[in-house]
């Protein structure tokens, strides 16, 4: 009870100091005095760091590390002075002043629903320049085997996600980071690449490798090149080339402990300490949806922003199931959750911590929240200001007397709604039999009010030929013709179709796109092994400037909760988003591979050729025919006698 | 999986790839110790073994086909294989099926007692991947450049094989659907007892393999050695020709049963070798009596120039890495402090990066289309058309045209 008066107190004194900054993006407030308070700050104070190497001096060492580099980097040029002259302070079993930094954070929602969100996001920065010619040959934190593959193929954006399930906007809200069932791979390559084609197939190559996919599938007949969409999301000081840009999603792939072995050792703690330590893949799977990234960046160094640090971001979101994982209470615990939990942070990493939305109980009568945390913390995401209880695994204090947190949210009441998503969207196929069929991608403006853009991008494979007279785009009855067009017709058997349009959805309605298409005869070597599950067809993109209800964020440079600074924000009105549709699966016509069909072909064929050519023998009756006149004059004796005039 | 990745002329490069390439270490092995030398450099013989595992089943009422696979992958995984030198291919997702009341499991025992997949397992070819073709190349080693690279597995839709491949050794073993000389891949496609015999005497050729066991777990397995003429080679079948390989271990909560009768028997037998066990190829040959398995395993041992009876289980199931420790300090220091410095020498950049936006509206309205192919103006075609016709009808004339029809 003491927990939960704290806890609302935290909340007043929250709302007043947040109402003092009224423009401020994430601030974090505390209520009460003494040492806690002072542990809000980052970087933490001296009197706290000595606090800290009283009761873990080893881990107090690497600590101390980081927060040099973190304090040094606001000057840059002081902080490279310090790099060369003072080499002897760093510790002597790393690189001099390694000026890399490594960041952890898991965010957990409560879904009205009952089910649960958890979203891993693993941050490493890194101060280097892999595109320089000598090549980079030390590395700390930062996983050689991706920085290799910048290096090697000149890579200047990568970004790829394995996703098991399809993310139900409308139950769920909105994720921190979407992604397409499947996986998808997109990658924005450096403009000294002549050959990026080549690149782009011998990278998909070292990735399948990498990431234990089956990413090689990635050919010509599945990669498209977007004209419009997928800008960079990194940094960059020269306009966007698009021929630089390639974009593939193979949305059949499956998703599981192999692809999270590879993926959870690029972390610098592995899967040893820290909050990895949550990722078993026994309850990972057993999930509604499972979807792990990684994106690869370059992002401001400083807030100048003169030089550009690579960014390396990891981040695993899954949503746990209120009855096949929670058993139908409404109760979660890490415990429950991951059969884990957490007794320290990542010795690496320079912070560390769990965030709990807590925006829709504010006084706590939604749910209950055990240990009970002072700290609070407010972030701008996706357009709305939400309040979170934040843990800072890097002190001691919040594992208690247990040495051991076990996080645990339980429900009071079932009631409650959630904010609609202004956007969403959906896409079916239509029509019947095999020869042709409809495909209707629709898209909701959930504002009351206000209209936005939206850029759709559809990748169809070539065996899907698409009517592209067919189609139309109709908003509220009526047409809505978009602004922009971009059609690439498909070749066989070479590349997918892409289409590519800016429609601007009208306040509160539902636009929808239909497009008529014709199902081709593959080649019988074409065909899957498991032929009569369907063909995929990958989901549509949908990227999006939706009005945001507070001032959006625009400054990228600032310290923010890593969950509410992936895209970057360009003006305050509106925050970009990016949603996906379901994948398609179509059946196409295929033949019947199985063993009887085939004998009763065979069988058949053998009676047609061998009776039928004997009976027809026997019974035919044979006799002399006149010669039939040339083609010549058959045609010119019809015109005469349509004339009247005799045949020839 | 780690495997050393050469690009051309730079330096190796430590690529993670679960598609290594078996052909390097071979031939490493084999051009820098002659056959005769090697068992003095290594007495305990098992250095460098390799295992290709396959499973060529499809479907999940095939489930115990690929717990079979996953079990032998368990046990060559304990004895000491790295997952770099273990090719593993699985034709079908068992353990993240939707069919699967335990997401992220295989089992091989009743009542949900031993996970087979584990928390680290790295398949190398999944899916579609697995077929003839890719499995003859992981065999031979002739995967197209840039190919992320496997050594080699085979399995088939019954039955998989496990290939423990040694120093001088590699062991195969598959478990598929066969048939009386062939066997099934995915459903789809099939390989013969001569392609398979043919592919081992390339690899034999290539040196791609010193001694060689191969085991199929697959009904009238035998069939499928029986044309084999390399030399080296040891082959284990879990049935003769005729014979039907049988299943095991029915579970009523998965609804499938886990495993064969032959791979059961063979992983408790393997779960009871370490790597120091004196276990020789006559127990292997002896670990499914027909009492056990209904079917009668065969074997075959003309081909193989040692004594079975000298030949230890961990010389193909095992793997021993030579470390060799070093008292002498290596600075590495100087030389990155040099590095470092070079990189600070840039000069520094003067104009500010920003972050471009993510849907920039008018910039894509106003985009220019793309430049078409050059094609002749609609008016030149026309005027030629109209050329041709009047030079027709200024030869001919338009009354000649009567006297055709």
């Amino acid at each position: 009870m003491a927990a939960r008066r704290r806890l609302v107190s935290a909340l007043l004194v929250f709302l007043c100091a947040s109402s003092v900054f009224s423009g401020a993006e994430s601030q974090e407030a505390t209520l009460t005095g003494g040492h806690r308070a002072a542990a809000v700050d980052d970087p933490p104070t001296d009197t706290e760091r000595a606090e800290q190497a009283a009761e873990q001096p080893a881990v107090e060492e690497r600590r101390w590390e980081a927060t040099e580099v973190e304090e040094a980097t606001p000057d840059e040029a002081a902080g490279e002075k310090q790099d060369t002259s003072a080499p002897g302070t760093a510790a002597p079993s790393s690189a001099p002043q390694p000026k890399d930094d490594f960041q952890e954070e898991l965010v957990v929602r409560p879904l009205h629903s009952g089910d649960i969100y958890a979203s891993f996001q693993f941050r490493t920065l890194w101060e280097t320049d892999f595109t320089r010619e000598n090549k980079v040959s030390h590395y700390r934190l930062f996983p050689k085997s991706l920085g290799q593959v910048i290096s090697k193929f000149s890579v200047r954006e990568l970004h790829i996600s394995f996703t098991q399930g399809y993310w139900r906007t409308m139950q769920w809200g909105q994720p921190f980071l979407p992604s397409p069932p499947g996986a998808e791979l997109w990658v924005w390559f450096q403009d000294s690449v002549t050959d990026v084609d080549g690149t782009w197939k011998e990278l998909t190559n070292v990735l399948s490798g990498i990431f234990c996919a089956s990413l090689n599938f990635i050919d010509s007949t599945n990669t498209v090149q977007p004209s419009a969409s997928f800008k960079p999301l990194g940094i960059g000081n020269e306009a966007t080339d698009h021929r630089f840009l390639r974009y593939a999603t193979l949305p059949r792939e499956i998703v599981c402990t192999e692809n999270l072995t590879p993926w959870k050792k690029l972390l610098p703690c592995g899967s040893k300490a820290g909050l990895a330590v949550l990722l078993k893949s026994e309850k990972l799977f057993h999930s509604s949806f499972h979807s792990q990234a990684v994106h690869i960046r370059p992002v401001c160094e400083d807030r100048q922003c003169k030089t550009t640090s690579w960014e390396l971001r990891q981040t695993l979101n899954v949503v746990f199931d209120l009855y096949t994982s929670g058993q139908g209470k409404r109760e979660w615990s890490l415990f429950k959750m991951f059969s884990r939990t957490l007794t320290e942070a990542c010795p690496l990493a320079s912070s560390s911590k769990i965030y709990i939305d807590v925006t829709d109980n504010p006084q706590g009568e939604q749910f209950e929240l055990s240990p009970a945390t002072a700290l609070l913390s407010q972030a701008v995401v996706l357009g709305d200001r939400r309040t979170f209880s934040v843990y800072d695994l890097t002190q001691q204090i919040t594992f208690g007397s247990v040495r051991s947190l076990n996080l645990l949210i339980r429900w009071k009441s079932t009631e409650g709604d959630m904010l609609r998503p202004l956007l969403h969207a959906e896409r079916y196929v239509a029509g019947y039999g095999l020869q042709t069929g409809e495909i209707h991608t629709l898209m909701y403006n959930n504002h009351p009010y206000r209209s936005f853009p939206v850029l759709l991008l559809d990748s169809v494979p070539w065996y899907l030929r698409l009517y592209i007279h067919t189609l139309t785009v109709t908003s509220k009855g009526k047409d809505n013709k978009p602004s922009y067009i971009h059609y690439q017709p498909s070749k066989d058997r070479l590349r997918p179709h892409l289409l590519e349009m800016l429609v601007q959805l009208p306040p509160n309605s539902v636009t929808e796109v239909t497009v008529q298409f014709e199902r081709a005869l593959l080649k019988w070597t074409e065909y899957t092994p498991d032929p009569n599950h369907g063909f995929y067809v990958g989901s549509s993109v949908i990227s999006s400037l939706v009005p945001s209800i507070v001032a959006m964020d625009t400054n990228s440079t600032l310290k923010r909760p890593l969950f509410s600074s992936f895209f970057p924000c360009k003006e305050e009105s509106s925050f970009f988003v990016r949603i996906y549709t379901e994948p398609l699966l179509v059946n196409l016509p295929t033949p019947d591979f199985s063993m009887p069909y085939n004998v009763i072909c065979l069988t058949c064929t053998v009676v047609a050729v061998g009776y039928g050519s004997l009976y027809n023998l026997l019974t035919r009756s044979f006799q002399i025919e006149e010669p039939s006149p040339g083609l010549a004059k058959r045609i010119a004796n019809i015109i005469r006698k349509m004339r009247g005039v005799p045949p020839l | 999986m780690l495997a050393g990745v050469c690009f051309g002329d730079e330096p190796c490069l430590l690529i993670p790839s679960r598609k290594t390439t078996i052909k390097h270490a071979n031939v490493l092995i084999f051009f820098l110790f002659s056959q005769e030398n090697a068992g003095q450099f290594f007495s305990s013989g098992h250095t460098n073994n390799w295992a290709v595992l396959v499973c060529t089943s499809r479907f999940w009422f095939n489930y115990r086909h690929v717990a079979n696979t996953l079990s032998v992958y368990r046990s060559v995984k304990r004895l000491g294989i790295p997952d770099s030198h273990i090719v593993l291919m699985l034709a079908d997702d068992m353990a993240c099926n939707h069919r699967n009341p335990k997401p992220a499991t295989v089992f091989s025992h009743k009542n949900m007692e031993l996970n087979v997949y584990g928390d680290d397992v790295e398949v190398d070819y999944r899916g579609y991947e697995v077929t003839v073709e890719n499995f003859l190349r992981v065999l031979t080693g002739r995967l197209p450049p840039s190919t992320p690279r496997a050594p080699s597995v085979i399995n088939e839709q019954i039955h998989c094989w496990i290939l423990p491949l040694h120093s001088y050794t590699v062991v195969s073993y598959i478990k598929c659907h066969g048939g009386n000389g062939f066997l099934k891949f995915q459903d789809s496609e099939e390989i013969s007892n001569v392609e398979l015999a043919d592919a081992f005497e390339q690899m034999w050729q290539k040196r791609r393999y010193n001694e060689l066991l191969f085991i199929i777990d697959t009904c009238q397995g035998a069939s499928m050695y029986e044309r084999f003429y390399s030399p080296n080679l040891m082959a284990l079948a879990s049935s003769q020709v005729g014979e039907d390989s049988l299943s095991h271990q029915p579970d009523l909560a998965i609804g499938v049963h886990l495993m064969d009768r032959y791979t059961f028997y063979l992983l408790e037998f393997l779960e009871d070798i370490h790597p120091a066990s004196k276990t020789n190829m006559n127990d292997l040959f002896k670990v499914c009596p027909k009492s056990h398995c209904v079917s009668t395993p065969g074997h075959r041992t003309d081909l193989f120039l040692r004594d079975p009876g000298s030949v230890l289980v961990t010389d193909f199931f095992g793997s021993v890495r030579k470390v060799e420790l070093t008292m002498e300090t290596i600075n590495l220091t100087g030389h990155i402090k040099q590095w470092e410095e070079s990189a600070a020498d840039g000069e520094p950049r003067k104009e500010t990066y920003s972050y471009s936006d993510q849907l920039p509206v008018s910039e894509i309205i106003h985009q220019k289309p793309k430049q078409k192919d050059w094609h002749p103006p609609d008016g030149f075609i026309l005027g030629l058309w109209t050329l041709i016709l009047l030079v027709f009808f200024k030869t001919y004339g338009i009354k000649h045209l009567k006297h055709i029809f």
